[in-house]
C-alpha cells in the first residue's frame, strides 16, 4: 500500500467542509508556517523537498520560488493553474471537488512564502461546480480567520479570489493565463521576460499548478527531507495520476513516484488491468502532449530495465523510446484502438486549441489535422507520413509557447512507434474503414541487447 | 555591446534587439520580418520567420540557447554569437515557416493590388519552395469593408497583429482586433464596425500582405507601371508629417501612401487626408523621383542579380565551376 500525503483523508465524510477538514488536520501548515516559520524557510524547506511541478513540465516548484524577483514597493502574485483541460487529464478536478481545503491551505502557504499578498486560482471555465464549491470553501476560511486581515493574528494578510476562465486549452500556458487573468485575449506572451520578473500586470508572478500548491501543504507538515524520502532520485514525493482509458479501473490515483508502470497498470490497488480480458497495445504516459509508446516499451526501457513511475524513468530513452510524465494523464489503449484515429483525434485538439498567434502552430495543426483525417478515412497516401514527420519537425521548438511542441510530439511518436499501422491504413483503405489492425507486434518482448563483440 | 552576426561584430547599445543589431550591418544577414514593425510597440514574435541560432548566449555565459529564437523580441547580451544565414538549421526553419505561412494563402496575386510591394512574395521568393505540399481547401472569407476607404480580405492575412497594433496605438479605444483562433481566426472590428479615425489609413501601409487595400487604389493599376515620386505637403494635422510617396500613371496620381524605408517600415504615419484626398499634382511639392530598391519586383526585368558577375563571364575556369548556376539562370 502507497503512502498517501494528499488524499490521506478522502474518504472521510464531508471532508469538503471546513469543520471536519479542521478536524482531521487540517490548517495545520497554516499555523506552522506564519507561527514559526519565515517565508524564506518555507522556500528553503520546498527546495529540500525536490518537488517538481505537477503541471506538465517538471520545473522544480522551489527553484521557481526563489527565481521570484522581489523589488521594494511592487506587489508579488501567486497564481494558481486550475485550467487543467490537457485531454487525459483531470487529477485537478478531482482534487478540487473532494478536498478543496487543501488548495486553499497550500495556497495561504505559499502566498505567504512569496509575500504575495493577493492571489488567483484561475480556474478552466468548463470546471462551474467546481468554482462554486471552491468559493464556498474560501468563504469558509474567511469565516475562520484564515484568510483576509490578520491571519492567525500574525499581521499577515492575503485575500484569494478564483477567476474562472474561458475554457481555452492554451490558458494552461502560464503567460496566456497571466494575459487572460487580466482581461486579455489569451495569447501566450513571448518569453523573456519570464513571469517570475513580469507577470500580472507587470509584477512578478509565480503560477503553479494545483497539485503543486496542494503538495506544499504535507511538506510543510512534515518536513522537506522527510518528503524527500518518497520517491526515486529526482522524482520525490508523491504523484495524482488521472487513469483513463480502457483500465479496469479508472480513476484518480495517488502513488508514490517509483512504483513500476507494470505496478500501477496490473496492481489491484491501482488499475487493476486492461477492461475486458483484452491486451495493452499502447500508453500516453502523462496526458495526450506526451509521446505515445507501444505497450513493450511501456513496460521495460529501450535497455530492458523495468519502467518505473518517475519523471526520470519515463523519460528514459529520450524521443526515441520514451516518453514523459507529463501531467500525469494516463491513458491505456487495449487492442482494439487505432493508434491513426487516436492521433487523429488529438491533433484535432490542438488544431482546435491552437490560439492562432503564431504560424507554425495555427497553420501545422490543421494541416496535420486534415492529413490524418485523410489518413484514418482511407484516402491517404504512403507520403502522407513522411509529410506528417516533416510539419511535426517544423512546428516543433518554433513556436512561441510549448503547445507547438505538444501539438507535434503525439504525431511524430506515434508514426515513429506505429508506423505500420498508418501504412496499413495507406494499403488497405477499405478494411481500415470496418476493422482495426490489432495488436501486431506492439506487445512482443522488446529483443535483447546483442553483446558488442570486439 | 558587441554582438557578432554571421561572423560580423558590430556594438550597440544594451537592449537592442538582434533582428535591429543585424538591420545595422545591413545586407543578406538581417532575418526577414513579417510581423515585427519597429515604429509598433509590441510588435514582432508571431511569424517566425525571423528565426536565428543563438550559438553562445553572451560572454559571461557561453552557452547556446536551446531553441531558435525571435531576433525581432531576443536583446543582444555582451559577445554574443549569432548564426542565420550561416546555419542550415535556421535556412530549414524558416523554409518550414514560409510554407506554413503560404497554405492558407489564396496566391491569388495577379489579381491582388499589393503584387510587386507585398513582403510575403519575397519572402517566399528567398526563402520559398518552387511547389506547395498542401492539398486542402484554403481558408476563405467575405471580403468586408471597414471604413468607407479601407477593405479588408481576410482570405490573403498572414495575422501578423501588425494593423492590430496600429489601430491600438492611434486610437484610445479598441477599434480593431481579432476574432476566433487557430486557423479560423480574422481581423475583424466588432461588428463589422467602421474603424473611423484620421489615422486609419496606415493600416494599410502595415500590412504585409494585400489583406488591407485601399479602395481609391483598388484594380487601378498594378505596382510596378506606376512610378513612385517623393513629395511633400504642409498638412494641417498636427500629427502628420506630410512627407509621402505619390504613385503617378502618366499624369494621374493613382495613390499616395507614407514614405518606407528598405526594411518595407513606413518613416511616419501620414494622415487620411493626405493619403485619400489629396490626389492631385498641385497639392504636393515634388522632391523627385524614389529609389526603387533591386530586389523588388518592382523592377521587373532588371534581374542583373541572376546575370553570371562580369568577372565569371570571360573566364572559363569559373564559367566551368560555376555551370549549374548558368543553366539554373539561362531557363529563367
Amino acid at each position: 500500500m502507497g503512502r498517501k500525503l494528499l488524499l490521506t483523508n478522502i474518504n472521510v465524510p464531508g471532508i469538503n467542509t471546513f469543520d471536519v477538514y479542521r478536524k482531521n488536520g487540517g490548517y495545520a501548515s497554516v499555523e506552522k508556517a506564519l507561527k514559526k516559520m519565515t517565508p524564506d524557510e518555507i522556500v528553503e524547506e520546498v527546495k529540500k523537498s525536490g518537488l517538481r511541478g505537477r503541471g506538465g513540465a517538471g520545473f522544480p516548484t522551489g527553484m521557481k520560488w526563489s527565481f521570484l524577483a522581489k523589488p521594494e514597493g511592487v506587489a508579488r502574485y501567486l497564481v494558481c493553474n486550475a485550467d487543467e483541460s490537457e485531454p487525459g487529464t483531470f487529477k485537478d478536478r478531482y482534487l478540487m471537488t473532494y478536498i478543496p481545503h487543501l488548495l486553499i491551505e497550500g495556497m495561504i502557504v505559499s502566498s505567504f512564502a512569496l509575500g504575495a499578498k493577493v492571489s488567483y486560482i484561475y480556474v478552466r471555465g468548463e470546471m462551474m461546480p467546481q468554482i462554486r464549491i471552491l468559493e464556498k470553501a474560501i468563504a469558509e476560511a474567511k469565516n475562520a480567520g484564515f484568510l483576509g486581515k490578520n491571519i492567525l493574528g500574525t499581521g499577515y494578510e492575503l485575500e484569494l479570489y478564483v477567476q474562472p476562465g474561458g475554457g481555452a486549452y492554451i490558458c494552461g500556458e502560464e503567460t496566456a493565463l497571466l494575459e487572460s487573468l487580466e482581461g486579455k485575449r489569451g495569447n501566450p506572451r513571448i518569453k523573456p521576460p519570464f513571469p517570475a520578473v513580469a507577470g500580472l500586470y507587470g509584477c512578478p508572478t509565480v503560477v503553479n499548478n494545483v497539485e503543486s500548491i496542494a503538495a506544499v501543504v504535507p511538506i510543510i507538515n512534515e518536513g522537506g527531507e522527510e518528503y524527500a524520502k518518497i520517491g526515486v532520485g529526482r522524482s520525490t514525493g508523491t504523484k495524482l495520476i488521472s487513469a483513463g482509458g480502457n483500465v479496469k479501473k479508472p480513476g484518480v490515483y495517488e502513488i508514490e513516484l517509483g512504483v513500476s508502470c507494470e505496478e500501477f497498470l496490473y496492481s489491484d490497488e491501482y488499475c487493476g488491468g486492461i477492461a475486458n480480458g483484452k491486451r495493452l497495445k499502447a500508453v500516453v504516459a502523462g496526458g495526450s502532449s506526451v509521446p505515445i509508446v507501444p505497450a513493450n516499451l511501456f513496460l521495460k526501457t529501450i535497455n530492458n530495465e523495468p519502467r518505473l513511475m518517475t519523471y526520470e524513468s519515463l523519460a528514459d530513452g529520450g524521443f526515441v523510446s520514451g516518453t514523459m510524465m507529463g501531467s500525469g494523464g494516463f491513458i491505456a489503449f487495449d487492442e482494439d484502438q487505432c493508434i491513426v484515429r487516436n492521433t487523429w483525434n488529438f491533433t484535432r485538439f490542438y488544431s482546435h486549441e491552437s490560439c492562432g498567434q503564431c504560424s507554425p502552430c495555427r497553420e501545422g495543426t490543421g494541416w496535420m489535422e486534415k492529413v490524418l483525417h485523410r489518413l484514418e478515412y482511407g484516402h491517404g497516401k504512403m507520403s502522407d507520413i513522411d509529410l506528417l514527420v516533416d510539419v511535426a519537425k517544423k512546428i516543433e521548438g518554433n513556436t512561441i509557447c510549448p503547445l507547438g511542441d505538444a501539438a507535434a510530439w503525439p504525431v511524430a511518436s506515434a508514426i515513429r512507434h506505429f508506423r505500420d499501422e498508418f501504412e496499413w491504413h495507406v494499403t488497405n483503405p477499405s478494411e481500415a474503414l470496418t476493422r482495426n489492425f490489432g495488436l501486431a507486434h506492439y506487445a512482443d518482448p522488446l529483443p535483447k541487447k546483442e553483446p558488442v563483440t570486439s | 555591446m558587441k554582438v557578432t552576426i554571421d561572423g560580423i561584430s558590430i556594438d550597440v547599445e544594451p537592449g537592442t534587439t538582434i533582428l535591429n543589431a543585424a538591420r545595422k550591418i545591413g545586407g543578406d544577414i538581417v532575418p526577414p520580418a513579417m510581423c515585427y514593425y519597429s515604429k509598433l510597440e509590441g510588435s514582432g514574435g508571431k511569424c517566425r520567420t525571423c528565426l536565428v541560432k543563438v550559438s553562445k548566449g553572451s560572454e559571461k555565459d557561453p552557452r547556446p540557447m536551446p531553441k531558435l529564437v525571435a531576433s525581432c523580441r531576443t536583446t543582444v547580451m555582451d559577445g554574443m554569437e549569432v548564426q542565420n544565414i550561416t546555419s542550415p538549421e535556421v535556412l530549414e526553419a524558416r523554409r518550414g515557416v514560409v510554407e506554413m505561412l503560404l497554405i492558407n494563402h489564396p496566391l491569388d496575386c495577379p489579381i491582388c493590388d499589393q503584387a510587386g510591394e507585398c513582403d510575403l512574395q519575397n519572402l517566399s521568393f528567398d526563402h520559398g519552395v518552387a511547389k506547395t505540399r498542401y492539398e486542402f481547401d484554403r481558408r476563405t472569407f467575405h471580403k468586408i469593408d471597414i471604413g468607407d476607404k479601407i477593405q479588408l480580405h481576410m482570405t490573403r492575412c498572414i495575422l501578423c497583429y501588425r494593423c492590430v497594433f496600429t489601430a491600438d496605438q492611434i486610437t484610445d479605444h479598441r477599434i480593431h482586433g481579432i476574432l476566433n483562433r487557430g486557423d479560423h481566426s480574422e481581423i475583424s472590428t466588432y461588428i463589422q464596425a467602421a474603424v473611423d479615425n484620421d489615422f486609419s489609413g496606415n493600416v494599410i501601409d502595415v500590412c504585409p500582405v494585400g489583406a488591407l487595400t485601399d479602395k481609391t487604389f483598388r484594380f487601378k493599376n498594378r505596382v510596378w507601371f506606376t512610378k513612385p515620386v517623393e513629395a511633400h505637403r504642409d498638412c494641417d494635422h498636427e500629427k502628420c508629417s506630410g512627407k509621402v510617396t505619390l504613385w503617378y500613371k502618366g499624369e494621374d496620381v493613382l495613390r499616395v501612401t507614407a514614405r518606407k524605408d528598405q526594411f518595407g517600415e513606413v518613416e511616419s504615419f501620414i494622415c487620411n487626408t493626405c493619403r485619400f484626398d489629396k490626389k492631385k499634382t498641385s497639392d504636393w511639392v515634388i522632391e523627385g523621383p524614389r529609389k526603387v530598391a533591386n530586389w523588388s519586383v518592382q523592377t521587373a526585368n532588371h534581374y542583373e542579380m541572376l546575370h553570371p558577375l562580369p568577372v565569371v563571364k570571360p573566364n572559363p575556369v569559373l564559367q566551368e565551376a560555376n555551370k549549374n548556376q548558368f543553366e539554373r539562370e539561362t531557363r529563367l
